[in-house]
């Protein structure tokens, strides 16, 4: 699947496209399929979004799981710091990035 | 032709067809250059008398060479008009006027509000360009 | 240290307004990302893998303790209670919301800080030796001339738009703690035959994709043409360096293809014409400086004694500490690399201790390094306990100064949108791999950089051991260089061959190490080593 992610224009937060706005949560990414390209021009035209790309992902048993390590760390969160990631309280999910 | 927006003279302005700096030395009528990023400006030092118009073109703004052109020819005594034309800035009009430029022409009309402030923001200035005529802020400490 | 009059507060507020008012434009949709992102970098704001991220300067690495308060309290009030200390000498944040920004610079301008050309594409924060003015062997202190370069270099208005950043370091002793040679400028203050000082100018260094060392460029510029030379230099870049290939704009590829002698002609001309144009201050102005820079009261009759019963104490002083040029008083650094931690990370609750021990202990004076660590310059032996004591509390007594555990690393993948692999967890596994006092002490110095991409912010080519992190097919993959050096012996690393993972690359250093233990002769440094008996005894050992 096709993932749309970019940072919130004013708080800087990474976000993810669910279809039909912008979540923290990489889980509620929607399939952008062919649109990727005119969802960042309507989306970064309306300040919504800035520096929005998309890149490729998978669904797993976990949830969605971006193919690529640089966006699986911008999911997560910094992997040297788990206590300010979404799984602050899973000891291992620096695991899951690799 | 790109409208001048804000001009800082009493002239009256200068419409003469600006040609290209490689073909200025041959064309003994011309009175109006342009000088684009890549061009040396002093190629022009022998003309300065003849010269009423300077144009320095920024196809991008973020390509600061014109900057230079300006000063180098302030600094050789060019008493013209400087026209910086092209992709302008409101956050930069007041550091192209600190390098000698005295006209603005750019692409897309700027908030005429937003750039009246940019001209006006900085009361004082750590540098001496001279060209622009204002004393550095060292000059202020060290009064002469 | 400086402190700013009347002129200098007006800049930075000046600034602060202009900032706010772009983010006004910014979020009103006045101004695109592609226009206001130029904007923003010349003020230290980037965009990174996870957040807005804000680096703040702090000139030649000097700080008072109120401004050193204030960056722990901005950790935690505008971030997530931690700031991370820079290669540059300066601090950034990780997690900056863009709307509070402006509110953020104007607090830092209150105790006169700013995040000024910390970024873009101008010339950055001047960085120095983190010893100035303490050190036995300066020959002046070299802040004065960055300060006077740092007025210049502020806003001005024909250097704002470079081909690409313009990084200075002034230097005056011999011994090279900034990697002088590896800037856009390195400023060296000397002596001449007449005893006048003077600048020495190297220029073209610089790490990045093409690490080069600066060539000598000019021996001696009188102190009243400091300023018209650094212009001259910066013209000829601003006019003649590529434009037309970001990978290729940096002053080191224009020097590298005109050649050292004529890039020196075209300065030279340039500045015999600048010279007829009054733009250099009067001295008098640089005596304004240095009135700035004079000592602390030091206690004349400061005792020389310390009390080394402690064992950690004395582990501790040996590692950490350097000779003052005042009797009874030493040079203490904190090491900002734990064992196991984030090299360069502190937490505010740190941040505001070290300033509270720098007011109290080091005459209001604190020090960033370009080796990611704190400095107090001035301290009197008889504080020295006590200071240690508070640090050994808060977890910053780590005594490992220039070994094996004291890494450079840069952000990295964990938080860089430009790297290819993680830094820190490679920081962090050597660090406990090495994490034994005595062992740190029997390796002795081993200056390790580590850098996530080619980029070169963990300084990986000035490593006696460097390592480069890569993207391979997806996977984070390490090389390791040997040999680099940025002291008075510049040197550039080289790399040694194929990569590895992150547990080989650890690996494989344990195996440098022991392959330096068996060589070592008298008292060599792994580099002196390295150096003598060549890169063969080292790969055999490490891919044999």
């Amino acid at each position: 699947m096709k993932i749309l992610t970019g940072n919130d224009l004013k708080t800087g937060a990474v976000i993810w496209w669910t279809g039909v706005g912008w979540s923290l949560d990489v889980n509620e990414s929607a399939d952008v399929g062919e649109h990727g390209a005119a969802l960042v021009a309507r989306e970064e035209g309306a300040q919504h979004v800035v520096a929005a790309y998309v890149v490729d992902g998978g669904k797993t048993a976990e949830g969605i799981r971006p193919a690529h390590i640089k966006e699986r760390i911008r999911a997560l969160g910094p992997t040297v710091r788990l206590d300010l990631t979404p799984k602050a309280s899973d000891p291992a999910a620096a695991d899951w990035v690799i | 032709m790109v409208d001048v927006q804000f001009r800082f003279r009493d002239d009256e302005t200068v419409n003469d067809p600006a040609v290209t700096v490689d073909s200025f030395s041959e064309q003994s009528n011309a009175t109006a250059v342009r000088i684009e990023p890549g061009d040396d400006a002093r190629d022009l030092l022998p003309y300065l008398d003849r010269l009423s118009l300077v144009e320095v073109s920024f196809p991008a703004w973020t390509d600061g060479r014109g900057y230079s052109s300006a000063r180098i020819l302030r600094e050789a005594g060019y008493r013209g008009e400087m026209r910086a034309v092209g992709d302008l800035v409101i956050d930069m009009l007041h550091h192209l006027r600190r390098c000698g430029f005295d006209a603005f022409a750019p692409e897309k009309a700027l908030n005429e509000e937003d750039a009246q402030s940019a001209f006006d923001r900085w009361e004082n200035v750590y540098q001496a360009t001279v060209v622009d005529g204002r004393p550095a802020i060292w000059a202020k400490r060290h009064p002469a | 240290m400086y402190k700013y009059d009347e002129y200098d507060q007006q800049m930075v507020d000046t600034r602060v307004a202009e900032f706010r008012d772009q983010v006004r434009r910014r979020l009103a949709g006045d101004l695109t990302e592609d226009q206001f992102k130029p904007l923003r970098l010349q003020n230290g704001l980037y965009l990174q893998l996870h957040a807005y991220m804000l680096r703040v300067a702090v000139p030649y690495g000097t700080l008072n303790s109120a401004q050193m308060t204030l960056l722990g309290d901005i950790a935690d009030k505008y971030d997530r209670g931690y700031g991370h200390f820079t290669t540059r000498q300066n601090i950034q944040y990780n997690w900056i919301k863009l709307e509070d920004t402006p509110d953020i610079l104007a607090e830092l301008a209150k105790v006169e800080m700013h995040a000024i050309q910390t970024s873009g594409n101008c010339i950055r924060n001047i960085s120095s030796d983190q010893y100035a003015g303490a050190a036995a062997d300066e020959i002046v202190d070299p802040r004065p001339y960055a300060e006077l370069l740092r007025q210049w270099s502020s806003f001005h208005p024909e250097f704002l738009v470079l081909p690409r950043k313009f990084k200075i370091a002034v230097i005056a002793s011999e011994t090279d703690r900034a990697a002088m040679r590896l800037h856009d400028i390195g400023i060296k203050m000397v002596k001449n035959d007449a005893g006048e000082i003077g600048a020495r100018f190297y220029a073209g260094g610089g790490m990045g994709r093409t690490p080069m060392i600066a060539p000598l460029i000019r021996e001696f510029v009188p102190l009243d043409q400091l300023i018209t030379f650094s212009e001259a230099c910066l013209r000829v870049y601003n006019r003649y360096g590529r434009r037309d290939n970001k990978y290729k704009a940096r002053i080191k590829i224009l020097v590298h293809e005109l050649g050292r002698d004529e890039y020196v002609r075209q300065v030279e001309e340039e500045f015999a014409h600048l010279l007829t144009q009054p733009i250099e201050p009067p001295l008098a102005e640089l005596e304004r400086i240095k009135a700035h820079f004079v000592d602390p009261g030091f206690d004349a009759n400061a005792s020389d004694d310390l009390d080394l019963t402690d064992p950690d104490f004395r582990l501790w002083v040996e590692r950490n500490t350097h000779a003052h040029k005042q009797a009874g008083y030493v040079i203490a650094t904190v090491s900002l690399k734990p064992v196991g931690g984030i090299p360069g990370d502190a937490t505010a609750d740190q941040i505001r201790l070290m300033a509270k021990l720098a007011k109290d202990y080091s005459f209001d004076e604190l020090r960033v390094t370009h080796a990611q660590n704190i400095v107090f310059p001035h301290v009197r032996k008889a504080d020295l306990y006590t200071v240690w004591q508070a640090l050994d509390e808060a977890g910053l007594s780590t005594a490992n100064l220039d070994t094996v555990g004291d890494i450079i690393a840069c952000p990295g993948l964990d938080y860089c949108s430009l790297a290819n692999a993680r830094s820190i967890p490679v920081a962090q596994k050597i660090s406990e791999r090495f994490g034994s006092a005595q062992r740190q002490a029997e390796i002795g110095e081993l200056k390790l950089k580590i850098s996530g991409c080619i980029n070169a912010c963990g300084h990986h080519h000035a490593g006696h051991i460097g390592i480069l992190g890569v993207d391979k097919k997806g996977l984070e993959n390490y090389q390791l260089l040997f040999g680099g050096s940025e002291g008075a012996d510049t040197s550039l690393a080289k790399i040694i061959g194929p990569g590895f993972t992150e547990d080989g690359v650890v690996d494989a250093i344990e195996k440098a190490t022991e392959v330096y233990l068996a060589n070592k002769q008298g008292e060599e440094r792994f580099l002196d080593t390295y150096r003598r008996i060549g890169m063969d005894p080292f790969k055999e050992a490490i891919y044999g």
